[in-house]
């Protein structure tokens, strides 16, 4: 017998190539992803010691984060030189190292952390990297996805392995049902509320539970997907029939026998009864409101039914950020959330940028006008948007005053166009609200897509409860 | 990359907890497709209003502290997003050494990558340093990577931990990806069961 293993501690097991004295272990990785910012010094080091792409089938490239999202971008005049250069290095890069690649003009295109799952390439008991911290959300798949440095993303390129030392095991148990007009994001912006930026440093989070199990596919990508704003490199969901679901019938998925074969191995892709935890944190699933948060770090989250604190009401070195946050944000300690005034709504990121996100947004636009002075719905993918054009949320969207976009990160991060002027307070539906991350001397709150949509109709922050008739 | 073994040198107090690689590099200057000349947009946006004047409170303008090559932070040090730009762009301002209480994993990683040094120790070595990094330019701070300590300038010495396989990375500046060339006979196996085992992967 076997000690009991937990859902990490397999998926660690069958990737280790080499294991030092030390500890020290070579981890295979199964999927590579690729996007143009954190790429170009890589594939220049491979250039410069002649050295090639190990597995180019199993590297996916995709340009997202520099991309403009406004109609006739495929026309590189579009977009400012430096991210054109950017780009073409990424389309050279592609094609000189043979990795497969959806260029601009593909409607595959988007936001890697969509297109990876999407396509089928990220598959349950994977390991899964890529140059880009948000590689957590793949993890909803019971696979173990992180963000590496360009260094690393250089050091998978030419060996296909990254050199590791395995974490520690944390669960995430979230219990019982959510209650109506609660998300998924509420419930990984909850745990980061709880457990802290830094409360993940050097562990893997398991989420389970009977809220986690309830929600789709898209809704648990969007919980593993702010693992790293919790601190912790990957966060990850065992598979169970929606997981397998989902994944059948995707251009990458295994097929036939394969399929079957993949589909026994994936069965076994679960924590074992009895198996060691070194932190667990458990939250009711009930207790869980939607949320918004206030400051510039993802863990400053409140019920929307609270007031802004007072930086004298936290401990330590928090004291003073949480003064620089209230000064930054222009809020006041006892400040109703609901009346924060809202500018911008921005709905898309790879946090929240699926169909059910839009089709949440949508449910509570429709028929509406918006009161704020602009709103960006920018899907994950071109085939995300393809879909909701077909479903006729890009109408609802159109019909309220809102701007509908091509795929990309977008106002996310703002390395394109889409940005904030200073002052400018938006409800977003990405994953930070750091300063200056969507544009110097913006302001970020951070929400679920139904929270945005609601902010997006009154012009405040608001309880989308209240528009869907809710008790609260 | 270059060895790091010994380091003499000014340390500027940061105390603010959660510093993000978002703040030690604003996204506008991740268009780059190199690796130098960054450090004149470290910490971009605390160091320089829009207009690109110094901002003269920031502890990087000040004149004590415009040649530090160590920074002592507050706890988190480099969360958010995973870009090597952060520490590209301290090695190329200067910065060959962090000391804080904690730091994000990536970022923590992307360091050694580099020749940067991050240190992490308790809360009132930490606090210490800080106040020793406030008696300006002539309280220098030797970190060791030999010994693995940290001296202030009063000669209060902390030891701290190190892993010692990136230890040995770090004070012999290796390539990572040589070391691991070495092992590609334990590559090849590995693949060769996986396509029997895995072959959908």
């Amino acid at each position: 017998m076997t000690a009991p293993r937990t859902l990490y501690d397999k998926i660690w097991d069958d990737h280790v190539v080499h294991q030092a004295e030390d500890g020290t272990c070579l981890l295979y990785i199964d999927r590579h992803l690729v996007h143009e910012v954190t790429s170009p010094q890589a594939f220049e080091g491979l250039r410069m010691t002649g050295r090639k792409v190990r597995a180019p089938e199993k590297t996916i490239a995709v340009p997202d984060h520099n991309v403009p999202t406004t109609k006739g971008r495929e026309n590189p005049d579009q977009m400012p030189e430096e991210s054109r250069i950017q780009v073409a290095a990424l389309d050279k890069n592609a094609k000189d190292f043979g990795i497969n690649y959806y260029p601009v003009s593909d409607i595959r295109q988007g936001i890697v952390h969509i297109v990876g799952p999407e396509q089928g390439w990220t598959l349950p008991g994977m390991t899964v990297v890529c140059g880009d911290s948000h590689t957590a959300t793949h993890g909803a798949f019971g696979s173990l996805a992180h963000g590496i440095g360009t260094s690393e993303v250089e050091h998978v390129l030419a060996t296909q392995t990254l050199i590791q030392r395995k974490g520690k095991n944390m669960k995430v148990e979230i219990t019982g049902s959510l209650r109506p007009g609660v998300t998924a994001k509420d419930i990984t912006l909850s745990v980061i509320g709880e457990t802290g930026t830094a409360g993940g440093t050097g562990y893997v989070i398991e989420y389970c539970g009977q809220a986690i199990r309830e929600l789709s596919m898209e809704g648990r990508m969007t919980v593993c997907n702010m693992a790293i704003e919790g601190g912790a490199r990957a966060g990850l969901i065992a598979p169970d029939e929606k997981t397998f679901a989902y994944v059948m019938g995707r251009p990458h998925a295994p097929k036939g026998a394969k399929w079957e074969a993949a589909l026994a191995y994936w069965k076994t892709l679960y924590t074992d009864e009895g198996a060691h935890f070194d932190k667990v944190v458990t939250i009711k699933g009930e207790d869980i409101a939607p949320v918004v948060t206030w400051g510039t770090s993802p863990e400053d989250v409140l019920p929307i039914t609270g007031v802004v604190p007072a930086a004298e009401s936290f401990t330590g070195g928090k004291v003073e950020a949480a003064q620089r946050s209230l000064d930054y944000m222009g809020l006041q300690p006892g400040q109703k959330l609901t009346d924060i005034q809202i500018d911008t709504v921005f709905i898309g990121s790879c946090t929240n940028g699926r169909i059910e996100d839009l089709r949440a947004a949508a449910a509570i636009l429709k028929g509406k006008k918006i009161k704020v002075k602009r709103a960006m719905v920018v899907p994950g993918s071109g085939l995300v948007r393809a879909q909701a054009e077909e479903e006729g949320l890009a109408q609802i969207f159109i019909d309220a005053g809102m701007e509908w976009r091509l795929a990309g990160c977008s106002m996310c991060l703002a390395m394109n166009p889409d940005q904030l002027a200073p002052g400018e307070r938006c409800a977003a539906t990405s994953n930070r609200n750091f300063e200056g991350r969507q544009g110097r001397g913006g302001r970020t709150h951070l929400m679920s897509p139904a929270m945005a949509a609601a902010a997006a109709i009154t012009g405040h922050l608001t309880d989308v409860r209240e528009l869907m008739g809710e008790e609260v | 990359m270059d060895k790091f073994t010994t380091l003499t040198g000014i340390a500027a107090p940061m105390p603010l907890v959660n510093i993000d690689t978002d703040m030690i590099i604003p996204k506008q200057f991740l268009k780059t497709i190199q690796r130098s000349g960054l450090g004149k947009n470290l910490f971009d946006e605390m160091r320089f209003t829009p207009e690109g004047k110094e901002i003269p409170d920031f502890v990087l303008n000040q004149p004590a502290y415009r040649n530090a090559e160590i920074i002592v932070a507050g706890d988190n040090f480099g969360c958010g997003s995973s870009r090597e730009h952060a520490p590209w762009a301290l090695l190329d301002f200067g910065v060959r050494c962090v000391i804080s209480t904690s730091f994000a994993d990536i970022f923590f990683n992307n360091c050694f990558k580099n020749g940067i040094l991050p240190v992490v120790l308790p809360q009132e070595a930490v606090d210490h340093l800080m106040d020793d990094a406030r008696k300006g330019a002539n309280a220098r701070m030797t970190v060791d990577l030999d010994s693995q300590t940290v001296t202030a300038s009063d000669g209060t010495t902390f030891a701290f931990e190190v892993d010692q396989f990136k230890k040995h990375c770090l004070m012999n500046g290796l390539d990572d990806i040589g070391l691991t060339l070495e092992k590609v006979s334990a590559i090849d196996t590995y693949e060769a069961k996986n396509a029997t085992l895995r072959p959908w992967a």
